[in-house]
């Protein structure tokens, strides 16, 4: 004796819609003013990776024998010049887009591959769970810094290694998140009843575990976004990240460190960026945070 | 009572359980035994097309785990499960067949919704899961949930931290429903509620059950509702069924001095009969290592010398009206026990 339905149509009735969980944060976070003015910030600073290079009043390639180490306010300077004469305004602008490339990138990459092998280990559990887990662990016991410098250092100099050692990096910790987050929601009900309906495993990540776990995974890729932008800064001004004449606020905070006894403000005109694109993120991420938490 | 003998032709049960056995190994130093939680210690059941079979017992006697077992959520250490006449796994009968056959109803009614989806989504998923086009799914969810008694323009797109825990025990029956199954197992699934929900939330199932011909393995700790439910009653301790019945027979004159025991635990509808003695005192012995002979020995009111040394097997006049104790065992060497199988007396 199957159910059978008696149902008149087979097209489902009309249905009073809530606010889903992502809109509900999206409308918290709207409400937060820290969110909203970091979210500026964030917004500005990609519209110059973006658009930088129509934007720079002019040429950050273009060097000047008898304009260097211009002070801030100087005619044709706004924000003064290098050691070598270039504009340190267009310098800066134009910069954002590789700072933030070299500061983003390797959170994201580590953001899929942390959070796929996180996933797996969590869901799979047993030995893979230990595998995964215990390679993890050594990679872990590194300080970050340590670790970026030395992957770097023993890959040679240059933006694809300096992205690979910072993906390298900051894998491991979105792993033990993933995976914690995952163990968790794997043993709630809803997964065994979605197990209990005969889904595959695969179905059952993609769509009970997955939107569960997503939230608090992405809130601490995004803690990690300012590490990476100083590190990847850090390498940069070390020499193993990107190579001069590019612009690049590490490495323009590397090259100007000589100037810093006659033009200190101009020499910290990078690091000022870094600072308010890592205060930015660090910010938001706060918020994303708050926001998302959401007591049911 | 006895809706299973009455139905011709149903003489063979829906569902047999045969020796199903879990144990869960703990963890030990490298080279010591490691030892096992013995949470299921063989045991055979039938259910019979139609009945509400109830499943009581203290907590840790391995209710939820036969549950669990039965569901296939875990694997069984040994045993075997006959849905309809074949065994589960084999061809004729492979587990995601059997699985659309036997759904659960889960005791924490928030738990075992994901709070992501929304009702509609999640009563959906089964169907779609088992191929049924999305438009298809959806439209069955609505059926469902008008069916118990949520009106689907309302409530089918909301999420379950917008409803009330006995709106959100509908939804999840709906779920179960969804897959079109014959078994239901309710694993507490009304313990949670408030009285007064539990029982339009107990009528609920038991409209649905007469709609659908549903059959029901209905798990409680509540004695009162079981024997409100259910057609027979299974009684478990410590991993091992004791006694089972009808319902009615099993309450008014229960057999095994557990089953006594709970019984006389039950809170009397009437203040005039209500007993301040406690019938069972104590706690269930260690999983891990249980008794010898009679698992009930140590708390039994009648133990007997020969109950720490021999362990009764479940007998009785036919398998879902049976009893596993030594005083029902003729010849068993317990003195209130018969001695043949003739039914002297000593």
């Amino acid at each position: 004796m199957a159910i059978t339905m008696t149902s008149s149509t087979l097209s489902p009735t009309a249905v009073e819609r809530s606010q889903g969980y992502w809109t509900g944060a999206a409308r918290k976070l709207l409400r937060d003013p820290v969110a909203v003015g970091s979210g500026l910030i964030v917004l500005t600073l990609l519209i110059l990776a973006v658009f930088g290079p129509w934007l720079a009043p002019a040429d950050p390639y273009a060097s000047s024998m008898l304009g260097r180490l211009k002070p801030i306010g100087s005619p044709n300077y706004v924000l003064g010049s290098d050691e070598l004469g270039r504009d340190m305004l267009s310098r800066l602008i134009v910069g954002a887009r590789l700072s933030l490339f070299m500061g983003l990138t390797p959170v994201l990459l580590a953001f899929v591959i942390g959070m796929s092998l996180g996933l797996l280990a969590g869901y799979a559990g047993g030995w893979i769970n230990s595998a995964i887990m215990r390679t993890v662990d050594v990679l872990y016991a590194f300080p970050s810094v340590l670790l970026a410098i030395a992957l770097s250092g023993a890959l040679g100099a240059g933006i694809f290694n300096a992205l690979l050692s910072l993906t390298i990096v900051f894998t491991p910790p979105i792993v033990r998140v993933a995976e914690s987050v995952t163990t968790q929601v794997r043993g709630r009900d809803f997964v065994e009843a979605a197990r209990a309906s005969g889904a595959n495993a695969l179905t059952i990540v993609r769509v009970h575990v997955l939107g569960n776990v997503l939230g608090p995974i992405f809130v601490y890729a995004t803690s990690l976004i300012a590490v990476s932008m100083i590190l990847a800064s850090g390498l940069s001004f070390l020499g193993l990240g990107v190579r001069p004449p590019e612009p690049e606020w590490g490495l323009m905070l590397n090259t100007l460190r000589t100037a810093i006894y006659t033009q200190p403000w101009v020499a910290a005109l990078p690091g000022a960026m870094i600072f308010i694109t890592s205060i930015a993120f660090n910010l938001l991420s706060d918020s994303l945070r708050s926001a998302m938490d959401v007591k049911n | 009572m006895d809706a299973y003998l009455s139905r011709p032709g149903s003489a063979a049960p829906l569902l047999e359980i045969r020796g199903l056995v879990k144990h869960f190994p703990l963890t030990a130093p490298i080279g010591a035994k490691r030892p096992v939680v013995r949470a299921v210690d063989g045991i055979d059941f039938r259910v019979f097309a139609g009945e509400t079979l109830g499943v009581v017992g203290e907590s840790g006697c391995g209710k939820s785990t036969t549950a669990r077992l039965l569901m296939n959520l875990i694997s069984p250490t040994a045993g075997e499960i006959i849905f309809d006449g074949f065994q589960v796994g084999s061809s004729q009968m492979p587990m995601k067949t059997f699985r659309r056959q036997v759904q659960m109803v889960f005791q924490d009614s928030y738990a075992s919704l994901n709070p992501r989806l929304t009702i509609e989504d999640s009563v959906a998923f089964g169907p779609q899961v088992h191929g049924t086009p999305a438009r298809e799914a959806l439209a069955r969810a609505h059926d469902l949930l008008a069916r118990v008694g949520l009106e689907p323009g309302r409530f089918a797109g909301r999420y379950p931290h917008e409803l009330s825990g006995g709106q959100r025990q509908r939804v999840n029956i709906a779920r179960a429903l969804a897959l079109q199954p014959r078994v239901v197992i309710l694993d507490e699934a009304v313990s949670a509620l408030d009285k007064s929900v539990e029982a339009q939330v107990l009528n609920l199932l038991l409209d649905l059950k007469a709609e659908f011909g549903l059959t029901y393995i209905f798990i409680s700790h509540d004695l009162h509702v079981v024997r409100y439910v259910s057609d027979r009653v299974m009684v478990m301790y410590l991993g091992e069924v004791v006694e089972v019945g009808p319902a009615e027979q099993l309450f008014e004159s229960p057999r095994h001095p557990y089953t006594q025991a709970l019984t006389q635990s039950m809170p009397s509808m009437d203040p005039d009969h209500r007993t301040e003695h406690v019938p069972l005192a104590g706690d269930p012995p260690n999983p891990i290592d249980p008794p010898t002979g009679c698992r009930f020995h140590p708390r039994c009111p009648q133990a007997a010398p020969v109950c720490s040394q021999k362990a009764p097997s479940l007998a009785g006049p036919h398998p879902a009206d049976a009893v596993s104790c030594l005083m029902h065992a003729p010849g068993s060497g317990h003195p209130l026990a018969a001695v043949t199988a003739n039914g002297t007396r000593s």
